[in-house]
């Protein structure tokens, strides 16, 4: 048996690994579906002070593991192809890859939906020690604000201190949303990401709208 | 109605744009720029309220927050009224609707005023007290008629319409107050680079400067101000935010602010924008500039209307070109308030006399006065004002301060305005909110902010600071002091030129002599909104109320919603002449948050109606939503209770979805259920520790149900746990205790076992999961699923497989909470809805029913299932709830709970079981909470054996069935208890086993 | 409203963002079952409160979800200290 398939062993005994992806035809439906956001867009206002997209079913991998692991540091750098940011909220983005630091052990993986469970082979084959990879995709979403109100929202909405001193293009940080949480990052100087839970995502939506409708929301499709 | 006392020019008004609006019914004038006070004194309308306890008539007083008198009533319709709202803050616009908020029949002629001026001896501090406190149960009756007469206003009893909000800001410097010291501190601190915020409570920023005359730096004040304002509104790093009261400055230097965004442009907010904004500050430093509050002094009668501060009879003639009066006599302790006569002659009318408590005054304001041949008293003090409705005239004699004294012959002098300046408080409240108390400083005869843990800086009036070139520099040093502390370099700022004045040193009088004694002057008020007089807190102190914070509370002194902004101070001194102490050893009281009163609006914000409680939806929601779904509340869950189908009452939905499960094949949405994954090669060891039970030999592919109790012993939470591989495992909670079972795990694995190699991940949203369940559940998935052996000995019961359910990949637990077979299905939860409607559409031929909550509960309480939270307080025992096969106590581990399950009080008997309850008469349903007794004839209070935690009609059964606890009860099966309730009915029923169905389990093992 | 800065995220956070867990340094018994019953309610049951300094557990829920010790003063609320789980304070009330 070579040694590259030793590991694959292990890992079908130790942990379940499972492709969750379901095949063509299945209607997949991501936690704002029921919202229409397409319908929406193209009923649009052409301006408003706030844009919102729904970055919709895409692969989300929680990944545990100690930095001082090295097989899994430098296994999560091989399979994912850039490292892992070990400096607080900080994020990594690569193609369509993007790493956000949730804590010093904890890291939120988003890739497209179709590479997840690779991914999550992959990085079982390369890493040994205490670790551990969770799929979260059907859990959680994201949503992108953008637009010059965008920051008067998150105001609204987060007690963090968006000023561009304190929270720079790449920052993230898990915070209180309204009465939900959310992972928030700023993708760039004027847009930013929420990584919210599919349960709260019909909250947040209403909470959106609201906080939004004094400056005008533009849904992008 | 003319404005008989506005001037021809002058003041910050628009006189372009002309206003109306309504007072108690009649329609005035004013402009835009004025407040409601300044309109109502230009129309030469006297009287504002009646006082609390005297319900004598009152007028306006002061001119800003301070004001104790003119509380009003807003709003032009129902929904739109404003309780509290003073009239000297409040902006005119054109129809503008206020009224006074007491006074019956109106203000003018008040009928509790007679009893007030004939019963004021009748009415001492602590009268409602002594009064109304026999006998107690006649409390609301007298409360009712208290609050009628008192009058503080009222709630709106439509709702309000208008959009409240809050918003986060965080900041290098919040500036509070942008008077001279602010603005200075702002420009300062802003031109170094630091993020700035400055509010101020007024329209416009400037504070007193707005009502000034001075000249700034060879400008006028009021250019000055425009000056440094449009520099702030340039630099990027300042954000200015007029109309903001910070009315909180709380621990770790945060605080809240109120913005009234709205208020001043009509009765409603304009469509879409937002009327009060609460900002949520935190704030690396804060310089706090709030200024200071002009003391009236106290003398006979002072509140009749007509008596004001001295400072606002300038603010009103400078900044709003209204003279309240036509003959003023001005009293004073001090310099400063000779500006007031001067302003007043200036305005073209008379001043009677300026009457000096001092007896040698020297200063160049008051030289100025005596050169425009204003009559200046010396040594001498207004003792009493004649007049009720109105000021008339007053007496004035020679005093001796020292010895508390008159010592003249008084006489008389016509005049309708009595001005009095008993010189200045340090407006300290802020200061307090955090604890710090204000100490006394008698070089200005006030207390300024005590020592304080808070990243705290002062300047100006609120340090006793009240040149305007002093006020100015420790504006600037305040801003450059910020700057350095914050690593920035400080900007120079250059101190304008001001005029320097020449002051005499003030005198410290609080309280003014009368020929006769206190208890028998004429009433002397210190606190005008709660009337309290200088009698009343000497009658206090006799009886024994020595502390100031019992004077406070005893004479309810400072407890209006002015907070005795003006009359705390003198309050103070007469407490403390009377003990014979000095100011500073009797103290202060201190002041909370708010300053100022605020709608509960700006504190809800935008939390309230559909966003007051986030709902939480499964991914299949909307499907329930169509389908007819009534919800529970489970947590923030909204999950289906029952489907009720067109004309079925909810028992009938309920026995219809019962017989479904029992009989063919039912179906729940299962995705609330908290889930977490659980990694790691000590994640069974970690199990272990948690559950009450073994998990060393579940094998992958099994499933066990587990307890978890606390350190105590007492169950708190339950579900069925997963071996997924060896070192991996699927926990399920309960939908209410997700995120308090994932803390915990956290807790022990951070704080107690960090060397257990373990992680913890919640997948309760990724997981969506549906439970088939009923003889006819195999059928139907094996319609969906053809990569799974579903076969009775291939997939067990207590056995999950992998494959795929309707072409989704899917985890198959076959597990039972109904005591049916039962498969349930977990999908990520992006195709939740798709399966469940292949579900549904294979699931026609089987009558596939959907349940809610409700039928689950019938169902599991049919087998004795217990739920967590329920049948569970927090007081018992796996034990207690007759589940001891889930309890191992060979694990060499002693897990949570072991230790706490063995306490003597644990171990004892007659502990409260859990057991089955029958009704003797099977229709009859025990109602939860019921509690049984062994003699219903006992007296009352009546010996207690347990309760009723669970009771439902079991259709299946077609009888009630009921679980609940009773003393010892595992050991008193068939034994007939009583449940007496609270309509008179006795109910009987048999203590049983709770598995009341299939109790060898032989229906989920089909 | 603390101002609380998390060891892990390396800054500071608003408290809504975090639980308190009551006083730190409460050891679980080694061995629980050779603990009397008295032993055992003092540990399970019995709390300082103190008037000044106090070593608390907190937990940075909707962050990092990692738990921490502070030592705060409960009169003036000021926060002494940040230390991780497993690390002892510095600030003590008999050091003074």
């Amino acid at each position: 048996m070579s040694e590259t398939l030793a590991p694959e062993k292990v890992a079908t005994e130790n942990v379940a690994v499972m492709n969750q992806l379901a095949g063509r035809g299945v209607r997949a439906e991501s936690p704002l579906y029921h919202a229409g956001l397409d319908k929406l867009s193209a009923l649009n206002p052409r301006a408003g002070g706030v844009l919102l997209r729904e970055l919709k079913l895409l692969g989300h991998l929680t990944l545990r593991g100690s930095q001082k692991n090295a097989s899994f540091m430098n296994g999560c750098a091989e399979v994912l192809g850039l490292a892992l940011p070990t400096l607080p909220l900080t994020s990594v983005e690569k193609g369509g890859v993007s790493i956000r630091w949730i804590s010093p052990d904890e890291w939120l993986v988003v890739l497209p939906a179709d590479q997840a469970y690779e991914v999550e082979r992959g990085l079982r084959a390369a890493i040994e020690g205490h670790f551990s990879v969770v799929n979260v995709s059907g859990g959680q979403t994201i949503l992108e604000l953008s637009g010059p109100n965008a920051c008067d929202v998150l105001k609204k909405s987060t007690v963090l201190d968006v000023h561009p001193s304190q929270f720079p293009v790449g920052k993230v940080a898990g915070t209180v949303f309204a009465k939900s949480t959310a992972l928030v990052r700023r993708s760039g100087e004027a847009s930013w990401e929420l990584v919210i839970r599919r349960s709260f995502a019909d909250y947040v939506w209403l909470w959106l709208q609201d906080a939004s409708r004094e400056y005008g929301l533009v849904i992008k499709s | 109605m003319s404005q008989k006392n506005r001037l021809q020019s002058g003041g910050r008004i628009d006189r372009s744009k002309a206003v109306t609006f309504s007072y108690n019914g009649r329609r005035y004038k004013g402009y835009q720029g004025d407040t409601i006070a300044s309109a109502l004194l230009a129309n030469g309308v006297d009287i504002v309220g009646r006082s609390f306890k005297y319900s004598r008539p009152r007028g306006i007083v002061a001119a800003g927050a301070e004001e104790p008198n003119a509380v009003l009533q807003l709003g032009a319709t129902e929904a739109t009224q404003v309780p509290n709202v003073r009239a000297t803050q409040q902006e005119l616009y054109d129809g503008l609707v206020c009224s006074a908020t007491n006074g019956w029949p109106s203000v003018e002629s008040d009928l509790m005023g007679v009893m007030g001026s004939i019963g004021g001896k009748m009415m001492p501090p602590g009268f409602y007290y002594k009064t109304f406190m026999y006998p107690q149960s006649m409390w609301p009756t007298y409360e009712k008629f208290i609050r009628k007469a008192a009058g503080l206003g009222r709630a709106p009893q439509e709702r309000d319409q208008d959009a409240y909000d809050i918003m986060n800001q965080h900041c290098d410097l919040m500036v509070v107050g942008a008077g001279p010291a602010g603005l200075m501190a702002a420009l300062t601190a802003g031109r170094s680079g630091a993020r700035v915020i400055i509010a101020d409570e007024q329209s416009e920023f400037g504070g007193h400067l707005l009502s000034s005359r001075e000249q700034i730096g060879g400008k006028s004040a009021a250019d000055w101000v425009a000056d440094v304002v449009a520099e702030l509104a340039k630099l990027r790093n300042v954000q200015m935010l007029p109309r903001s009261t910070v009315n909180g400055y709380h621990d770790h230097n945060f605080l809240t602010i109120n913005e009234n965004r709205t208020d001043y442009k009509g009765d409603k907010a304009p469509d879409g924008q937002v009327r009060q904004r609460m900002h949520r500050v935190r704030a690396h430093w804060v310089v706090l500039a709030s200024g200071a509050h002009e003391r009236p002094l106290v003398f006979g009668n002072n509140d009749v209307p007509g008596c004001m501060v001295a400072s606002a009879v300038s603010t009103y003639l400078n900044r709003y070109g209204v003279v309240p009066g036509s003959k003023l006599v001005l009293m004073t302790t001090n310099d400063g308030a000779y500006q007031t006569a001067l302003d007043w002659a200036d305005a073209g009318r008379e001043v009677v006399a300026v009457v000096d408590t001092r007896a040698n005054p020297n200063g160049d304001l008051i030289a100025a006065t005596r050169a425009r041949g204003i009559k200046v008293i010396t040594g001498s003090a207004v003792i009493d004002v004649k007049g009720k409705k109105r000021v008339s005239g007053v007496i004035v004699a020679a005093i001796d301060a020292k010895r508390d004294k008159v010592t003249g012959k008084p006489q008389q002098l016509g005049c309708d305005t009595v001005a009095s300046s008993g010189g200045w408080s340090p407006v300290v409240h802020l200061s307090c909110h955090a604890g710090s108390r204000p100490v006394w400083n008698d070089d200005i005869i006030g207390f300024v902010p005590g020592p304080t843990i808070q990243k705290q800086l002062t300047a100006g009036g609120i340090n006793g600071s009240y040149s305007l070139d002093k006020v100015l520099s420790e504006g600037i040093k305040a801003g450059q002091d910020a700057a350095s502390r914050l690593g920035l370099s400080p900007a120079a700022v250059k101190l304008p030129n001001v005029r320097s004045v020449r002051e005499g040193k003030p005198m410290a009088l609080f309280h003014v002599p009368h020929t006769k004694p206190t208890s028998r002057a004429p009433k002397q008020f210190v606190d005008l909104q709660n009337d309290v007089t200088a009698a009343g807190i000497e009658l206090a102190t006799r009886e024994g109320f020595e502390a100031i914070e019992h004077v406070k509370r005893y004479t309810a002194m400072g407890f209006g919603t002015d907070q005795g902004k003006l009359g705390n101070i003198n309050g103070m001194a007469i407490t403390a002449k009377v003990l014979g102490k000095t100011i500073p050893e009797t103290g202060t009281t201190v002041f909370r948050p708010n300053y100022t009163p605020i709608a509960f609006g700006a504190i809800a914000g935008r939390n309230c109606k559909e966003l007051f409680v986030p709902k939480r939806f499964s991914a299949m929601h909307k499907w329930h939503v169509e389908h007819g779904a009534e919800f529970e509340d489970v947590g923030q869950w909204k999950r289906p209770w029952f489907y009720p189908k067109a004309g079925e009452t909810m028992q009938q939905a309920l026995d219809r979805e019962c017989k479904a499960t029992r009989e063919s094949v039912a179906i729940l949405d299962a995705s609330t259920l908290g889930k977490i994954d659980i990694q790691g090669k000590d994640a069974r060891e970690f199990l272990g520790r948690v559950y009450t039970n073994a998990w060393a030999k579940l094998a992958i592919g099994k499933c066990r149900y587990g307890l978890m109790c606390g350190e105590d012993g007492m169950v708190f939470d339950d579900g069925v746990t997963s071996c997924l591989g060896d070192n991996h495992f699927l926990m399920t909670t309960t939908t209410g205790g997700a995120a308090h079972v994932l803390e915990w795990l956290e807790f022990y694995h951070q704080t107690e076992w960090p060397e257990l190699e373990v992680y913890f991940t919640s997948v309760t949203d990724h997981w969506a999961t549906m439970t088939i369940s009923g003889p006819n559940s195999r059928k139907l998935l094996a319609e969906l699923c053809d990569d799974i052996d579903l076969g009775k000995d291939s997939f067990k019961f207590m056995d999950w497989r992998e494959g795929t359910v309707a072409g989704v990949p899917a985890r198959v637990f076959r597990i039972s909470f109904t005591g049916e077979l039962s498969f349930e299905v977990n999908v990520q939860a992006n195709y939740g809805l798709h399966v469940w409607e292949k579900l549904f559409e294979h699931g026609a031929k089987y009558n596939l029913t959907p349940y809610g909550t409700e039928t689950m509960h019938i169902l599991r309480a049919e087998k004795g299932f217990i739920i967590a939270g329920q049948d569970t307080d927090g007081s018992m025992t796996p034990i207690d709830l007759g589940m001891s096969w889930c309890v191992s106590n060979n694990k060499p581990f002693s897990y949570i709970g072991k230790r706490g399950m063995a306490r003597e009080d644990c171990v004892r008997g007659q502990r409260k079981h859990l057991v089955g309850l029958k009704t003797k008469d099977p229709s009859v349903v025990l109602p939860e909470g019921a509690q049984a007794v062994a003699d219903p004839k006992q007296p009352i209070p009546m010996d207690l054996l347990g309760h009723i935690s669970s009771s439902y009609w079991s259709a299946n059964l077609n009888r009630s069935i009921a679980m609940g606890f009773i003393k010892g009860g595992h050991d008193r099966m068939g034994e007939t208890v009583y449940y007496p309730l609270a309509d008179g009915r006795v109910i009987e029923a048999e203590i049983c086993s709770p598995i009341f169905l299939d109790p060898k389990g032989e229906r989920q093992n089909v | 409203m603390l101002h609380i800065y998390c060891p892990h995220c390396r800054e500071l956070r608003e408290e809504e963002e975090f639980h308190a867990k009551g006083q730190a340094h409460i050891a679980r018994p080694l061995d629980p079952d050779a603990c009397t019953d008295k032993e055992w309610g003092e540990y399970l049951f019995f709390r300082k409160n103190p008037r000044g300094l106090h070593h608390e557990i907190w937990y940075h829920t909707a962050g990092c979800r990692k738990f921490f010790n502070l030592t705060r003063d409960t009169q003036t609320y000021e926060i002494k200290e940040i230390y991780k789980i497993g690390e002892q304070p510095e600030v003590t009330a008999d050091k003074g």
